[in-house]
């Protein structure tokens, strides 16, 4: 059975991923979350899903590094992993952000600082099994700051620089890492935008996307795929341009 | 504002449309944003599933298992969990919901609120048969487990109680076994109604599952008859079946006058020619329109009316007869014609709409007061029958064959849920 493991388990991208992975073949599988009740919940159903797996859910602190390194480790000891996905993540209000601090610091630690660490926590451990694939949830939002989630994009802008480094240091080796970015996606996190009529993309859709994406170990994928031209356009477009779009 | 339409596509009123997405939300939901109601799928054709001007909870996202006993079969679920899932998970694992509507892609609190049936009614009664309890959460604040021991009335309340009696949060189910994912099936034509009861009174003891398409334009009531059991045995898929896909919406409605005939011509000829015995998957013969992915917009911008009643056997060959003949006599109707003989017993529900007798349902384009005037006249036939309209698929029975047809209804009103109004509700209750 693969061995893998979610970090931001409540995440419902990375819930739905984790009903594709365990439909398909019972799987070792570790989710960590802040929440534990949350998190329970979520293994129950995927127990269901699949009696044959093996599910154990860990409770822990999302931005202390000591907390982080250890519940790697101990992972890591009980066998080689597979596949980590880190997918935690919250969409605050980038006006909240601008009138408290607070916000914005807590926005930028649980979008950007906490995937990092974990993302590095684990690192190590495929480097030293020299193999595994580490996938990381980034944001078209990463891509190029706009007024609208600047805040929220600047944390995503830096898990996909990460990435990049980590592509980079593992380049010839068999330890992949994948950096996803999807499109805005139909979750509890959009329900704001949704509610504005936002056009969002089913979360289930977004995790075959993912699914996909690992089994490939592709470097850098868009969820949907149309995301890559779309933000390849707004990264290109000239800034007497972009300053006059309501973006 | 959103907005809403059912699968009748009749109309589209701006709702505030909620999702619900973690079974703890639910009490603060209720309680801020009122008159609401629970909407799963959207798969009821009429206005039982809308609320316009208000609140719809949309319980899709609530789609977790809470638990499944492989021994007994017992498994219990979220509300917004659909069939198709659990038909996906459990019949590889040699279990199966027992009683399963015309499509799969409906929630379970959707199947329990108009607790609906399938070809089997005659052998497994309706979805309300297999449920051992119901989590309901009022507006109220009240949590109520019911089952048919605890709380059986409000149990027998919300079976078939158009989801106005609380929300529907979470369901035990009996699931039943199967040998396999495969029926055996047998295929029949037959030239008029006598043929029909015929065939359904003698497939009632030897088959699990029986329907019949019958040829609305025929006033003879020809048809074909379709009867299958589950087998142990494994037929052969061909090939993976396509998703197909209604892209669009016609400017008029696919099924009129001109198409109606030769369609149903053909469809009856091709069918007797392969008439016989098959076998045939379970998605296949159970969903055949779910492969279809909206196939509702073939009816145009205007939409669709379905009707579906069920009389009497003492009187039913005289009333579908009847119905038959004023609908050949108006044209319209459609291609989704089905007859079918329920069984002989009563549903749980106070509401519940299976009973003794022989259901007729079929779809008519919405060509405005030329079909809501023919569809009064099917209401008289409906009325002198002492039968009664399935509220899942109306969106204009009168007032009074509502009262007639459900007899329980004043029994019923005790338990409403104070915080939920539907505009099924308002049409024929008043609130």
């Amino acid at each position: 059975m693969k061995n893998i493991v979610i970090v931001g388990a409540t995440s419902s991208i990375a819930e739905h991923c984790a009903r594709i992975w365990l439909e398909a073949a019972p799987a070792n599988l570790t989710m960590i979350g802040r929440n534990a009740e949350r998190t329970e919940k979520i293994a129950a159903d995927l127990q269901v899903r699949s009696p044959e797996s093996v599910i154990r859910t860990i409770q822990t602190d999302f931005l202390t590094p000591d907390a982080i390194k250890q519940t790697a480790d101990d992972i890591a000891a009980t066998g080689a992993i597979d596949i980590a996905l880190i997918a935690q993540g919250s969409l605050t209000d980038q006006l909240d952000c601008q009138s408290d601090l607070n916000a914005c610091k807590e926005s930028l630690e649980v979008n950007g600082i906490s995937p990092v660490l974990f993302a590095e926590a684990f690192a190590g451990h495929l480097a030293n099994a020299g193999r595994g694939t580490l996938a990381l949830i980034g944001s078209v939002a990463g891509d190029r700051g706009r007024k609208s989630n600047y805040v929220y994009g600047a944390a995503k802008g830096m898990v996909t620089r990460y990435a990049q480094g980590l592509q980079h240091r593992f380049a010839g080796s068999a330890v992949k890492v994948v950096l996803i970015k999807p499109g805005p996606t139909d979750t509890p996190m959009t329900a704001h935008l949704k509610a504005q009529g936002t056009k969002l993309t089913p979360v289930e859709d977004v995790a075959q996307g993912i699914v996909n994406a690992i089994n490939r170990g592709q470097a850098v994928v868009y969820v949907p795929g149309k995301w890559r031209l779309i933000m390849w356009v707004i990264r290109h477009l000239p800034k007497g341009i972009f300053n006059k779009l309501n973006i | 504002m959103t907005k809403m339409s059912s699968w009748g596509r009749l109309n589209a009123h701006e709702h505030v449309v909620i999702d619900i997405n973690d079974r703890s939300h639910i009490p603060a939901l209720l309680r801020s944003h009122k008159p609401g109601l629970a909407y799963g799928m959207g798969r009821s054709y009429g206005d039982v599933c809308l609320n316009p001007g208000s609140t719809l909870w949309k319980t899709a996202k609530l789609d977790r298992f809470l638990s499944f006993n492989n021994k007994t079969g017992v498994l219990r679920c979220e509300a917004g969990v659909l069939l198709r899932d659990i038909q996906r998970l459990f019949i590889p694992r040699g279990w199966a919901i027992p009683v399963t509507p015309g499509t799969q892609l409906v929630t379970v609190g959707g199947a329990i609120a108009n607790d609906v049936h399938g070809k089997n009614h005659h052998a497994f009664g309706s979805f309300g048969d297999h449920l051992l309890k119901i989590r309901l959460l009022r507006t109220t604040g009240e949590t109520i487990d019911c089952g048919l021991i605890q709380h059986a009335d409000w149990f027998a309340a919300t079976i078939g109680g158009l989801g106005l009696t609380g929300v529907i949060v979470e369901a035990e189910i009996q699931l039943q076994q199967v040998p396999s994912a495969w029926l055996n099936t047998e295929t029949i034509a037959y030239s008029n109604l006598d043929e029909f009861f015929h065939l359904a009174d003698d497939s009632e003891a030897q088959w699990q599952h029986t329907v019949s398409w019958i040829d609305c334009l025929s006033s003879i009531g020809r048809g074909i008859f379709m009867r299958a059991n589950p087998t142990s045995e494994s037929g052969r898929i061909k090939q993976k079946a396509r998703q197909l896909v209604m892209p669009f919406v016609p400017p008029v409605s696919f099924i009129n006058r001109l198409s109606l005939h030769p369609f149903n011509n053909a469809y009856f000829h091709l069918q007797k020619k392969q008439a016989g015995p098959g076998i045939a998957h379970y998605e296949k013969f159970f969903y055949p329109l779910d492969n279809i992915l909206n196939w509702n917009r073939m009816y145009g911008p205007k939409g669709f009316f379905q009707y579906q009643s069920v009389v009497p056997r003492s009187v039913g060959k005289q009333a579908v007869q009847a119905m038959l003949k004023e609908i050949a006599r108006s044209g319209e109707g459609s291609f989704l014609a089905v007859l079918k003989t329920f069984g002989n017993r009563e549903a749980l529900g106070m509401m519940s709409f299976p009973q003794p007798g022989v259901t007729l349902a079929l779809d008519f384009s919405n060509n405005g007061t030329r079909t809501l005037k023919l569809l009064e006249r099917l209401d008289a036939i409906v009325r002198e029958a002492r039968g009664r309209i399935y509220p899942a698929k109306d969106a204009r029975m009168p007032r009074d064959l509502f009262g007639q047809g459900y007899p329980k209804l004043h029994e019923f009103l005790t338990y409403r849920d104070p915080g939920i109004s539907s505009a099924l509700s308002r049409r024929l209750i008043g609130y």
